[in-house]
Parts: structure tokens; C-alpha cells; sequence
């Protein structure tokens, strides 16, 4: 600790102790802790106690007060203190001593104050133990103090908070003592478990046997949380030993804790494997069939209801070394509601065997499915997320049924929809219960998204792109729902495979495109902004991977999509403008505007550039303009035909916009023009890496001087200059790489400079300097090449690069300045009393 | 102290019993009308003949060839029709049009059913919106009708509107032909679908004119929301919100103890009028719904959307958007998605004509009714702006509105533009003039907003069609959804609905959600059926005059329950039942005055006290051997005990609500016996 603080420290335990100095804030308390817990791992507590007693002092004077003056922070903030210095063994006996520790967590201690109905007490007590158990000492502390006690009964504590450390903290002992332990595995028979392991084990074997089901669940998440934490073999005997206990859990009706049940299982599952990949002969064996947990997981799955046995069927499915025939049950617990619904609906079964054995399962009718609305809603919901976490994992089941699902997805569309028009009752009921259901349909859109990647899926794409229409199409579609099925559609057109035969869209997209076109057109003018908004988006996506495809450039021009586009950069809405020039920025890219141009419109005159840089000059929103410079900078990287007409007068007419710009996104993004401009005219920056393969060097297109002074007249250094010292840290950074990057390259020109011709160097730096502290109203005037490499050279710039590393608040983050602002609040807060009087 | 008691006399007491019977056969629901939204049903509730709503079914229309407004060749050269034979007698009656018939004539309606029950017996007509009452003139003016209408102000005057846009509407094309012959029911059996099957086509009528309209209007009677109209004393009528149009009502019409609501054309959607209120509706025996969406599948805010959509794709092609629309209702919602919408789709420059005799009226009669409004548009009152903007755009000149297309419009005519116009069924109107004018070029576009007539079928005699049609009908009335929830809220003992609502749409006969499930499910009527509500008076609330109560002495028998007797004269006027106390026993009459005939009321009897409580028995037996009846015997009967008294030969019937002494000729032993019994009980 460094003597400034030491200094300060007693002035604050004095303020802590005191309780009529309240401390403004919880924050800095914490702030206090996690700098002590810094001081405390960098060296020895021990020393760190002795040299500053005022510490020690504070602890029991805590302790010493009545406990009605305590105030609750501050005794949290003591026992998390005590339990800090506790955690090295020697600190610890060196607090035992003076019974400090007992008192602080003993049961004549605040356990048994007033001030522990407060949470914070709770939790500030839980934390210091949790701090404490580091070591033999400190566990036969708690062992002894009755500590583990009062952790069993604040399990079930009303705070979420305490009763999870509760909970955390009992499995931390568990394992810490079982650390111990490491020689000799514990017997079956729990003879050689160690005490404190022992009482925890008989504790969580009694929840387990209880007929309340609160019990039940904190058994439960201890257990889930000790085999999601430990793989060691002791974990295994515990299993063995409690494994019986919640089998039996299974034959109540209904289960008790089914969630926490689901939980356990799955946790055990996943600890199993990885060790026995990990470990030797010797590696615990959860998979193993005497153990008897796929045997439990599987008359689990047949015990849960639909909704709750979705998660445990995916959890399942997720172990990688879960029995086949565990997997399968699994897989079509998961399928059932699907099944269900392609049945109901009377469509072609998917792949034989998969319905016709859940047929002979039986286990889910449609009538399960419909008990109520809310619950249909929820089950399909959730099994449309669960199969689309599957669908891209390598273990997913095989045969993976990709028809089945594409057909039950489009299905369950239609009955969103309201299109679908089943014969039989169930469907009409279901029809009834999904129609209009944005819930349903943005699931399965998502889900339909996902499976645009699977094998085989081509053939069903007209059935796909029919119901992503009728969806896009259907007036009822929520924004919501158009954006999922805009991202749906893009997936199918640009995932999915094409026939072997087919060469560029397939047989299928083109048609498609030509009904999806006028859909478009009407969906960018919809009123709500949302709906333009995504639309555009679509647009863009979808031409930034076809614009080169004929038949798509046809269908597009044949639109008035192009026209439609540019009307919406003078949208009200601030997003659309944005989207609309992006969208613009690709269409033009691709040379996908001109049927606007041709149209004769108004605007088209003017040229697109004129028009992005009126927004760029004029726009009062942030987004638009960000989109231009960004647009703006993609045309220069891919040449556009606009920008090479004069690049120069392009650059620095952006840059001249760009640099008075007020949101520090477009300046950055006009660094990146630059940086691309710099590259094009200076060559690549160099490699930063060592070993990356060395290119060979492109020579600029101009000799050095000429490109420097080109520069200098486009005012590209004015801009990076100022840029370097923005009050926007991201800003400053760019630009200090870029002049790293010209000083790199301007290097061989040393020659350049006149020796002794520094007065003008010192005229800019001093501007410079100016700039620095702010006042940045100066112009730099017309450099000379010259005068930019003296500064260049004259900067440390490496210095400022890492300065600008550094987090703007670092300053504000030591210690001492912590310290400091404790005190002084208190000050102030002292103030604001007399001020009252 | 003048304080007033209310008696119960429930059907247990047998003297009310009958009558109670004679009132529940009265109740009763005469259905004139098969169309759902546009109901007439007439309500027999205690003594009164209550009619509810009188829609007129426009529909029939459709059967019309359009009133052109400026002579149109295309409709003159249509060719007449002939039967399969060759038959042409009927030729100058029907035209063909691309395969279909239409009556070449002035279109006729067909009028609520007139024959089912003698409307001169209709005491009032209640009017729940404005569409809902077009039928008016006819009942009021043909029907021999000496009742009152009640309405709000909102609804009359927008219904005027409606009412003299019509009439205005056909008066002003003059057709000299007036087709018959086709109506003959030989004849029609002949005719080609949907003429073949059209309904009562002898009853079909011509227009009403403008006097009829103004007679039947005087005859109407203004109310507000939740004021209470009495009607005869029988029934009190109160009109609710029913957020579906300006000054739309829904009606509670209830006696003290039976309470029927009529739920017409409501709405729950946030749109101009004032919210709904359901809250009113709860506690009914009886709730008639009707008047709910005719596109049940459709939701307004997407329509909404499309409407606006497909409006911009069209002008900014260069194209022209007619919209046939009714002058009042969603032609100001809009006027306002317009409002908010045209600058962002840049259609700033396009103008937007309002077109109807009483355009001018209906933008301003909505500016007016702002008590009837929506808290937000009443609030704009008090800045003070006006509630709708429509106000705006006639401001900035970008909306326009003419009573006809003639005069000034045809100066500021410029295209591309957007007109709203009527009538909707294309049938009459300014419209019939823009779809000749625009039909032939698929840039322009007709957008069809009104749910209520089919856009295939209103479109049938202008075919072949080159413009584009866009069904987006906006209907703000409650959905099946919405019904299922108001019912869960409202909790009516029963629901009386038109047919068409207890089973799917014909064309999507698998949603069994698009019809109205509750239980137990609702009873459905057709036209001309007569319901017999399930609905079982039970109370009737009588008044105790102040003396009489005064001189009341009730004694509580139980705790919380007092009784006292009561000898008045009930007194029945008005519906209104009245206990008042009894004449004075009669003097010795001098013989001077003569006897009054109210007067002549029995002379009340010296009253024997009412006897209340039960007998133990066991402390019975006990009293008995008391006072020394030894060989006292208790048997158990299904009713009650036996208690035998073997010496005595006497036995003493103790039932529920009976105690028998069965003793032979010992009237001493009786009387001792009685006064035993009579300890047990409570006198008073």
C-alpha cells in the first residue's frame, strides 16, 4: 500500500466507525473492497494489518457498538473486510486470537442483531465466510462456529441474492473440504466424508427426502451447482449415494422441483463425459449403466409434462455421450408438438418411422397440445427455439428430419397466417388458437431461417418462399414479424444450395424475386417506419450478394424498388434515412441506379453523390450521416465510378464536412476515408505482425513529395491534426495511428527538409500545442510538406498512442483518489447538516 | 319521519305467482332484419314494444346498373337480356355485363320485415349509430308509428347526412324507367344467379324522399350518454358509449330486478370517439349482440397500412386513387393517417378531394361534437386546435371538398390526385363517374375501404376493368376476440345474437374461432323469427307509502331479520305499484254524504297474531310430562315427529311448517294443548 493511502486510512476508519458519519453510497464501500482485496493478493495481510492497526481497530469497534448504531453497510462492508484478510491462514489465526472472527460470524454475532433482518447484512456476513474458507483453519472454523447452520437455513432466505450465495457458498465448503480429502476417496458408505462435508451431505440427503418441495429445490441446487463445478472422483461416490434419493423424487406426482430436477440431471450428464475424456481408467463413470442416470433422465422425459420435458430433451441431445436410445427418446419428445401439429393438419408424414413411432408413444395428442391457448402458444414457442439451438450443433440427432421440420415450420406459418385450411376439427382448432399469433410466427420465422442451411432443402423452397410471401404480403404481418420474415427470406435466398444442375439462382429464385418485387415496393411505403426500415435493409443485403447476378439486376430495374429507395433518403424518420443511404450507397456500387437516373427524376440530376453529401452536410440526426461517411468510404475502397471522376475534390469536399461534424462517429469514420485514401495514394501500412508474410512493397503511384503536397493542399493533415487531439478518445486514437502510419511512410523522405529551417515547425507545433489545450479555433493554415514532417518528427507520438490506451478514468481510479472521496463526501455531507441548522 | 321501505314479494307468496307468469310470456324478440350489421329487432320488455335499431340492407343494390352522372355510352349500349330460348321480353328491364345481370332501373332496398308485427304498436325506436338508422323514414312515415325515436345529437346529424347524401344521390339522376316485371316470382325463378335468389324482392322500395326524411327525423328525440329515460314507468332505457362512431350508443333497457343490454356496432380500438363502456353491461340478464366486425380475419391497423401503401405506390406511378367511401366514420381516421403519413411518403404536392353533397357538413359537424370525442381529440379542444387535423390539410389546401363533381371541382381538377367519394356500392354517386373516367387505365387504383358490400360484386358492371382494386376494408367493430373477452368481463346470463355468429364464416368454415363461444352458448335468431327470451322475471318492487311504513312495528325474529305485518291496499298506475295504508274502519254514515266507490273496501278484521319458530321437541315431551301427560310416544315421520299421547287418544302433528292437534271432541284437552305448542312459538 502506497504511504499516501496508509496516511489516509485511519481518517477513514475513523468515518466508519462513527455512526453518526453515514456514507453516502454503497459503491464506494464496494470500490473500498475490491481495492483491499487487490492489496491483500498482491502481498501478505498479515503485514498489511500490522502496519495499519487502524483496520483491526475498525473491525471491533464494529463489534463494540450497540448493535442498534450499526448501520448495515458499514458492517457488511466490515464482515467482507474481516473475511478478506481472513482468507490467508496466518491473518486468520493472527483475527482468532482476539476472538475477532468468532465475534464477527459466531452466533453471538450479528446473526443474532437486529440489523440482520437487512439483506445486505445477509449477504455481506455470506461473502466474508465465502472469502474465510480458503484454508484447513478457516473450514474448521466454520465447522465449529455453527456457521453452516445458519447457510442451511438461509438457503430459503426471501432475498434471491442471499439464499443463491447461500448456496454457492455450501458447495464451495463441500468442495474445499473434500480438497482435503484428495488421498483417499470417500467410502459408499460416507464413513470417511469429512465433517464438515458430512453435515452437508446429511443436510442435502434430507431435503431430498422432504415432502416440501422449497426443501427439495435447494438440495437440488446445491447438487447442480457442486457437479457443474467439481469433476473429481469424490463427485462420483456422492451421485452413487444420492442418486437413489432422486430417482425416488420421480415417483410422486407431480414431481417435486421438476425445473430444478431438470437442472441436477442435466448438470450431472455433463460432468460425466468430460472427465472421462479427460481423466484415466481411474475418471468417475456417471455414464456408466449401474449409476443409473440415463435410466433416471429417461423415465424422466416420460414422467414431465411436454413443456417441461422441452428442456431436458435438448439438454439430452447436447451430451455428447448420451446412449442412442436416450438421444432418440429425447429427440422426439422434442418433435412432438410438430408431429402433432403435421397431423392434425393431415399433411404428408415426413420421413417414415419418426411419426409412426411417436404414434405408437402416443404420448401427445392435440388436445394436450390445445388445453389452452397460452400453453400452445408457449410449447410451440419454446420448441421452435429448442430445435433451432439444434439445428447447427454437430451432435444434433441424424438422421436429422430436414423435410419434416421445413414442412411443420411452413405449416405452422400458414396457421399463423390464417391460410392454412385443415379439414379435420383439430385443425380448425388450431387454426384458431395460432391465427394472428406474432409470438408463434416470429418463432417459426426464426426457426424457418435456421433451416435454410440444411441438406435437401431446395426442393422444398417453393412450398418456403410461398408462405415467406404470404407473409411478407398479408397486411395483418406485425413490423416485428415482417423484419423476421425479411431476415427469413434473405437466409433462403442466399443459404440455401441450388440443384447440382442449376448454375447461378436456380430454377427457383427467380420467379420468386419477380413476385417478391412488388411486395417490396409496397412494403417501402408502408407508414410505419419500422417496415421501411427493415425492408431496406433487406434490399441492401440482397444486393450486396446478387447485384452481380442478371437475373436479379433485371427483376430490380424492371421495379421502381431503385426510385422508391431514393425517395426514402428524404424519409422523416432518422433510421430509414440511414438505411436508405446505405441501401443507395449498394445499389449505386453495383451500378443499380441508373433506371432512377434514366426516369428523369428531379433528384436524379443532382447526382446520388450531391444528394448523400446535402445529407451529410444538412441532416440533423446522427444515423444518416454516419451511413454516408460510411458509404462514402466503402465507394472510395471499391473505386466508384463517382469518386474517380476526382477523387481529390471528392475527398476534401467529405472532409471538410466531416471535420466540422458534431457526433464522433462521423469523424471517425472520416479517418477511415483518409486511411483508405492514404493507402491508396501511400501503399498498405506495413504489417504489425512479425511473422506475417511480407507483401511485396507497392510503390505509390506518385514520387513522395508530389502525394505529401497533394495532401497538404486537400487539408488532410488540418483534419488529422485537429482529429488528434478530439475530446472523443476513439477519434484521437484513429487519428494517432494514421500520423504513425504517414510518419512510417514518410520516413526515406527525410532528405526532404532544409537543416535549420525550423521556424515554421515551430509556428505549427505551437498551433498544435493550442489545439491541444483546446482552443481549436485556429487554423493551421497552408502547410507545407516540409513543415508536416518536422512536425511529424517532432511528435512523440508512440508517447500519446499509449497515453491514449489508457482508460479516460484512470486518473480518477487510484485509491488515493477513492479515499479521498470518501472523506470528502462525508465532509459534504457534514456540511449540507449545518447548512440546515 | 318520512322514510320509504321496499317489500319483496317473491313468487312464493301464490297471489303474485300468476301474474308474474302472465308478464314472462311477454317477453320477446321479433327479428326483422337477417343483416347482422345492420340490425331491427323489436324487444317486448314488461309492457313496452321497444324497437332496436332500423338498418336499411343496401345490399340490393348491387342488383342495380349504376346511376351514371354524366350520361355514359359504355352503360347505354349494354345489350338486354334474353332468356335461354330467346325470349327477350324482359329486355329493356335487365342489361348484361360481362356475364352478369343487373336491373336496369332505380335501385330499390330491401326494408326490415313489416309484416311480422304491427309496427303502429312500436312505443320507441332506439337508435344505435348512424348507420343504423336509414330505415327510419320507412317505419316512421308507412307504418301508422306514433312513438318517439331516441338518439344522441351525433348520430342524428351525421345520420342526415347520410341520409340526404343518398336521397340527393338518386334524386339528381332521374330515371324514367322503373323496372317490375323482373319481380314477378315466375318470372324471377327464371333469372340468372344472384337475381334468381334475392329475398322479398316485392318488398323492395324505392328511395325515401327528402320530406320523409325530415318528418321521420322530427320525430326523434335527443339524449347523452348514461341519461336515464323512463319509459311508462315499465322500463328505464339508457344509451352507453360504444366507441365504434361519433355518438354511437350501445342500450341498457331495464325494469328494477331484469336488465337487457343492446349491443350494437361497438368498438374497442382507440380511434375518434369516445371509449367504450363496458363496465355498464355488467349484471345483465339478457345481452342482444350485434353489429360486430364483417371482416373478422382483417385487422384496421394493417389495413390502415396497406390502404396508405398502396395509395403512394399508385400516385407516385402517376396514377389517380379513388376511394368510395361513406362521408362520415373512417373517412376521418383516414384523413388523419393521411395527414401524418403523406409528408414522409413525399406526396406533399398530390391533392386529396372530398367529394359529396355534404362533404362540407361532415368535415364540420366533426370538428363540432367534442364532448363525443376521445380524451385526446377533446383535449386539442381546450388549447384550443381543432380535434381532427383534416382541418389542417383544408387549411394548407391539401384536401378539397365539393358537393359534386360539377362546378368548381372540374377547374381545380389536377391528376394525379386522390378522391374519397360515394357511395360505395358503386352503385349512385360521384363515384360511378370516376370509375367510368379511370377504369380503363391500370395506373389508377380503387381502393375499397367500406366493409359493407363485396368489392367483386360492386365492380361486376363495370367490367372488363383495366385499374387496379384494393380490398382493404377497415372495420373498427368488435372482432370474435374482443367479444369473447367483453363477455368474460360482462357476464350476461344469456346472449342472444343474429345466426351468422354462432357458426364459422361459409368461406372459412375450419376457424372455429371466428364465431361467438360462451356459455351457455347463445341463442341465434334469423329474419322474421320470434324469440322467446330465457329469461324468468321473478320481482316486482312495490313502494310502502310513508305513513304506512310509520306505522310499522317489525320485530326481529332472528338476528338481522325482522318481520312485521302489513294490511294496505295495493295500488297499481303507471307500472308503478304502490302499498297505501288502509281506509279507516268505516264510520257510522250519516246518510248525508254518498259512498264513495274507493271506499268500498272490506272492513279489516280484528287481526289473530302471526305465530313464528320452532318446536323441540324433546323440551316438548319434557313440558307434556310436566303437566302430566305420562304415556307420552314419539314417532319420526318423513316430515316431522308424532308426538301420541296413548290415554288421551289424542296425537300432535309436528311438521316443517305445520303443527296438527287431532284429539276427539275434548276441546279443553285442545285448547291445553295448544297453549302448550304455543309456548314454544314466537308471536307478533
Amino acid at each position: 500500500m502506497d504511504p499516501e493511502c496508509s496516511r489516509l486510512l485511519p481518517a477513514l476508519c475513523a468515518v466508519l466507525a462513527d455512526p453518526s458519519q453515514a456514507v453516502a453510497d454503497d459503491t464506494c464501500l464496494e470500490k473500498l473492497l475490491d481495492w483491499f482485496k487487490t492489496v491483500t493478493e498482491a502481498g501478505s495481510s498479515l503485514l498489511l494489518l500490522q502496519e495499519n492497526p487502524c483496520l483491526v481497530d475498525l473491525l471491533s469497534h464494529v463489534l463494540d457498538l450497540k448493535p442498534q448504531d450499526v448501520s448495515p453497510r458499514v458492517l457488511s462492508f466490515s464482515l467482507c473486510l474481516a473475511g478478506t484478510f481472513a482468507a490467508q491462514e496466518d491473518c486468520f489465526e493472527y483475527l482468532q486470537q482476539g476472538q475477532l472472527l468468532l465475534g464477527l460470524f459466531g452466533e453471538a454475532g450479528p446473526l443474532s442483531w437486529a440489523a440482520w433482518s437487512v439483506p445486505t447484512v445477509r449477504s455481506g456476513w455470506i461473502r466474508g465466510l465465502r472469502s474465510l474458507a480458503r484454508h484447513p483453519s478457516g473450514l474448521h472454523f466454520l465447522g465449529d462456529s455453527g456457521a453452516l447452520d445458519a447457510l442451511f437455513s438461509l438457503q430459503g432466505d426471501s432475498s434471491l441474492f442471499v439464499a443463491s450465495a447461500a448456496s454457492q457458498l455450501l458447495v464451495h465448503v463441500l468442495a474445499l473440504s473434500m480438497q482435503g480429502k484428495a488421498a483417499g476417496s470417500p467410502s459408499p458408505q460416507g464413513s470417511a466424508w469429512p465433517t464438515c462435508a458430512q453435515k452437508i451431505v446429511d443436510h442435502v440427503e434430507a431435503c431430498l427426502c422432504s415432502t416440501a418441495a422449497p426443501q427439495v429445490t435447494q438440495a437440488l441446487n446445491v447438487l447442480t451447482t457442486t457437479f457443474g463445478r467439481c469433476h473429481s472422483p469424490w463427485t462420483e461416490v456422492l451421485w452413487g449415494q444420492l442418486s437413489p434419493l432422486v430417482a425416488h423424487l420421480l415417483e410422486s406426482d407431480p414431481i417435486p422441483a421438476a425445473h430444478s430436477l431438470v437442472d441436477l440431471l442435466l448438470s450431472v450428464a455433463r460432468s460425466g463425459p468430460r472427465d472421462m475424456a479427460v481423466g484415466g481408467p481411474s475418471s468417475p463413470v456417471f455414464a456408466s449403466a449401474d449409476c443409473g442416470l440415463w435410466e433416471t433422465m429417461a423415465r424422466m422425459l416420460s414422467c414431465l409434462s411436454p413443456t417441461q420435458a422441452g428442456p431436458l430433451a435438448l439438454g439430452t441431445l447436447k451430451v455428447q455421450h448420451c446412449p442412442q436410445a436416450l438421444k432418440s427418446q429425447a429427440f422426439k419428445i422434442l418433435l412432438q408438438p410438430l408431429v402433432c401439429i403435421l397431423r392434425a393438419t393431415a399433411q404428408a408424414p415426413g420421413p417414415p418411422g419418426l411419426l409412426d413411432e411417436t404414434t405408437e408413444g402416443g404420448s401427445m395428442t392435440v388436445d394436450t397440445l390445445l388445453s389452452s391457448k397460452s400453453a400452445c402458444v408457449g410449447l410451440l414457442c419454446q420448441t421452435l427455439a429448442h430445435l433451432e439451438e439444434l439445428q447447427p450443433l454437430p451432435q444434433r440427432p441424424l438422421p436429422w428430419p430436414q423435410t419434416l421440420l421445413v414442412e411443420a415450420a411452413v405449416i405452422v406459418l400458414q396457421l399463423c397466417d390464417g391460410l392454412a385450411a385443415p379439414s379435420s376439427s383439430e385443425g380448425g382448432r388450431l387454426c384458431g388458437a395460432l391465427a394472428g399469433c406474432v409470438r408463434v410466427q416470429r418463432a417459426a420465422l426464426d426457426f424457418l431461417g435456421t433451416l435454410s442451411q440444411g441438406t435437401s432443402s431446395w426442393e422444398l423452397m417453393p412450398q418456403v418462399f410461398a408462405v415467406l410471401l404470404e407473409t411478407l404480403e398479408s397486411p395483418a404481418s406485425s413490423p416485428t414479424v415482417l423484419k423476421k420474415a425479411f431476415q427469413a427470406t434473405l437466409r433462403w435466398l442466399l443459404d440455401s444450395p441450388s440443384p447440382p444442375t442449376c448454375l447461378n439462382l436456380g430454377p427457383h429464385a427467380p420467379l420468386f424475386l419477380k413476385e417478391l418485387f412488388p411486395v417490396l415496393q409496397k412494403r417501402l411505403c408502408s407508414p410505419c417506419w419500422e417496415v421501411r426500415d427493415s425492408a431496406l435493409e433487406f434490399l441492401t443485403h440482397l444486393t450486396a450478394c446478387w447485384g452481380g447476378e442478371a437475373d436479379f439486376r433485371e427483376v430490380l430495374l424492371a421495379s421502381e424498388v431503385p426510385k422508391l429507395t431514393w425517395q426514402l433518403l428524404r424519409d422523416p424518420e432518422s433510421y430509414v434515412r440511414a438505411s436508405a443511404v446505405t441501401a443507395m450507397g449498394q445499389l449505386s456500387s453495383q451500378g443499380l441506379q441508373a433506371a432512377s437516373e434514366s426516369s428523369g427524376h428531379p433528384e436524379g440530376q443532382q447526382g446520388l453523390v450531391g444528394e448523400l453529401l446535402h445529407i451529410l452536410s444538412v441532416d440533423s440526426e446522427g444515423f444518416p450521416r454516419r451511413a454516408v461517411a460510411r458509404v462514402f468510404t466503402e465507394w472510395l475502397r471499391d473505386s466508384h465510378a463517382d469518386v474517380t471522376r476526382d477523387t481529390q475534390w471528392f475527398v476534401a469536399t467529405v472532409l471538410q464536412m466531416v471535420s466540422r461534424d458534431l457526433d464522433w462517429e462521423v469523424r471517425a469514420q472520416g479517418l477511415e476515408l483518409v486511411q483508405v485514401f492514404l493507402a491508396q495514394t501511400l501503399g498498405q501500412p506495413n504489417p504489425n505482425c512479425p511473422y506475417a508474410v511480407t507483401l511485396p512493397k507497392v510503390t505509390p503511384p506518385s514520387p513522395l513529395p508530389e502525394v505529401l503536397r497533394t495532401l497538404c493542399q486537400l487539408h488532410i493533415f488540418d483534419f488529422v491534426f485537429r482529429a488528434l487531439f478530439d475530446c472523443d478518445r476513439p477519434v484521437a486514437q484513429k487519428a494517432c495511428d494514421l500520423l504513425l502510419f504517414l510518419k512510417d511512410k514518410t520516413a526515406p523522405c527525410r532528405g526532404l527538409q532544409e537543416p535549420g529551417d525550423s521556424s515554421d515547425v515551430t509556428s505549427v507545433e505551437a498551433t498544435l500545442q493550442r489545439w491541444q489545450a483546446g482552443e481549436q479555433g485556429e487554423p493551421l493554415g497552408n502547410l507545407e510538406p516540409e513543415e508536416v514532417l518536422a512536425a511529424l518528427r517532432s511528435m512523440d507520438l508512440k508517447g500519446l498512442q499509449s497515453r491514449l490506451a489508457e482508460s479516460s478514468d484512470h486518473v480518477e481510479k487510484s485509491p488515493q483518489s477513492l479515499l479521498q472521496d470518501v472523506l470528502a463526501t462525508v465532509a459534504v455531507l457534514e456540511e449540507n447538516v449545518a447548512d440546515c441548522y | 319521519s318520512s322514510w320509504r321501505r321496499a317489500a319483496e314479494i317473491g313468487p312464493e307468496d301464490a297471489s303474485w305467482r300468476l301474474i308474474l307468469n302472465t308478464v314472462t310470456s311477454n317477453m320477446k324478440l321479433y327479428c326483422l332484419s337477417g343483416h347482422p350489421t345492420l340490425p331491427c329487432n323489436i324487444l317486448k320488455f314488461k309492457s313496452t314494444t321497444i324497437m332496436l335499431d332500423c338498418g336499411l340492407d343496401m345490399t340490393s343494390t348491387l342488383n342495380f346498373l349504376p346511376l351514371p352522372l354524366v350520361q355514359s355510352p359504355r352503360l347505354c349500349n349494354l345489350p338486354g337480356w334474353s332468356l335461354k330460348d330467346g325470349n327477350a321480353f324482359l329486355d329493356k328491364e335487365l342489361k348484361e355485363c360481362s356475364g352478369h345481370v343487373f336491373v336496369d332501373s332505380v335501385p330499390e332496398f330491401c326494408l326490415p320485415e313489416t309484416e311480422l308485427i304491427d309496427l303502429s304498436t312500436v312505443d320507441v325506436i332506439l337508435i344505435s349509430n348512424y348507420h343504423c338508422m336509414m330505415a327510419l323514414p320507412y317505419i316512421t312515415e308507412h307504418t301508422g308509428f306514433t312513438g318517439t325515436v331516441y338518439a344522441t345529437e351525433p348520430t342524428v346529424q351525421i345520420g342526415r347526412l347520410l341520409m340526404e347524401e343518398l336521397v340527393n344521390f338518386i334524386e339528381r339522376v332521374p330515371k324514367a324507367q322503373s323496372a317490375s316485371l323482373w319481380k314477378n316470382k315466375d318470372i324471377q325463378r327464371l333469372l340468372p344467379s344472384p337475381l334468381k335468389d334475392a329475398v322479398e324482392v316485392s318488398t323492395w322500395r324505392r328511395c325515401y324522399t327528402m320530406q320523409e326524411v325530415n318528418s321521420a327525423l322530427s320525430k326523434i328525440q335527443l339524449v347523452g350518454y348514461s341519461q336515464k329515460i323512463e319509459l311508462f314507468g315499465a322500463v328505464q332505457v339508457t344509451p352507453l358509449s360504444s366507441g365504434y362512431a361519433l355518438g354511437s350508443s350501445n342500450w341498457i333497457i331495464q325494469s328494477h330486478y331484469e336488465k337487457v343490454s343492446y349491443v350494437s356496432g361497438s368498438s374497442l380500438l382507440t380511434t375518434h370517439p369516445q371509449p367504450m363502456d363496458q363496465a355498464s353491461l355488467k349484471n345483465s340478464d339478457v345481452l342482444v349482440l350485434t353489429g360486430l366486425t364483417q371482416i373478422p380475419t382483417a385487422n384496421p391497423d394493417g389495413m390502415v397500412g396497406e390502404f396508405c401503401s398502396n395509395l403512394a405506390l399508385t400516385v407516385r406511378n402517376g396514377g389517380n386513387v379513388l376511394v368510395p367511401c361513406y362521408p362520415s366514420g373512417v373517412i376521418y381516421d383516414l384523413l388523419e393517417c393521411l395527414y401524418q403519413y403523406i409528408d414522409s411518403a413525399g406526396l406533399s404536392s398530390i391533392p386529396f378531394y372530398f367529394i359529396s353533397p355534404v362533404a362540407n357538413s361532415s368535415l364540420e359537424f366533426s370538428q363540432i361534437f367534442a364532448e363525443w370525442l376521445c380524451h385526446n381529440k377533446q383535449s386539442k379542444v381546450y388549447l384550443p386546435e381543432p380535434p381532427f387535423p383534416h382541418a389542417e390539410l383544408i387549411q394548407t389546401n391539401k384536401l378539397k371538398h365539393y358537393p359534386s363533381i360539377h362546378g368548381d371541382f372540374s377547374n381545380d381538377f389536377r391528376q394525379p390526385c386522390v378522391v374519397f367519394t360515394g357511395h360505395p356500392s358503386l352503385r349512385f354517386g360521384d363515384v360511378v363517374h370516376f370509375m367510368e373516367l379511370w377504369g380503363k387505365s391500370s395506373l389508377n387504383t380503387v381502393i375499397f375501404t367500406e366493409p359493407d358490400f363485396s368489392y367483386l360484386e360492386a365492380l361486376a358492371p363495370y367490367q372488363p376493368l383495366a385499374m387496379k382494386c384494393i380490398y382493404c376494408p377497415i372495420d373498427t367493430r368488435l372482432n370474435f376476440i374482443q367479444v369473447s373477452k367483453l363477455l368474460k368481463e360482462v357476464q350476461p346470463l344469456h346472449v342472444v345474437c343474429p345466426e351468422q355468429y354462432t357458426q364459422p364464416p361459409p368461406a372459412q368454415s375450419h376457424r372455429m374461432d371466428l364465431m361467438i363461444d360462451c356459455q351457455p352458448p347463445p341463442m341465434s335468431y334469423r329474419r322474421a323469427e320470434v324469440l322467446a327470451l330465457p329469461f324468468k322475471r321473478r320481482y316486482e318492487k312495490i313502494e310502502i307509502m310513508p305513513e304506512l311504513a310509520d306505522s310499522l312495528v317489525p320485530m326481529e325474529i332472528k338476528p338481522g331479520i325482522s318481520l312485521a305485518t302489513v294490511s294496505a291496499v295495493l295500488h297499481t298506475k303507471d307500472n308503478k305499484h304502490v302499498l297505501q295504508p288502509p281506509p279507516r274502519p268505516a264510520q257510522p254514515t250519516s246518510g248525508k254524504k254518498r259512498k264513495r266507490v274507493s271506499d268500498d273496501v272490506p272492513d279489516c278484521k280484528v287481526l289473530k297474531p302471526l305465530l313464528s319458530g320452532s318446536i323441540p321437541v324433546e323440551q316438548f315431551v319434557q313440558t307434556l310430562e310436566k303437566h302430566g301427560f305420562s304415556d307420552v310416544k314419539v314417532e319420526d315421520t318423513a316430515k316431522g315427529h308424532i308426538v301420541l299421547l296413548q290415554e288421551a287418544e289424542t296425537l300432535i302433528q309436528i311438521e316443517e311448517d305445520s303443527t296438527h292437534i287431532i284429539c276427539d271432541s275434548d276441546e279443553m284437552l285442545r285448547v291445553r294443548l295448544r297453549d302448550l305448542v304455543l309456548k314454544f312459538l314466537q308471536k307478533f
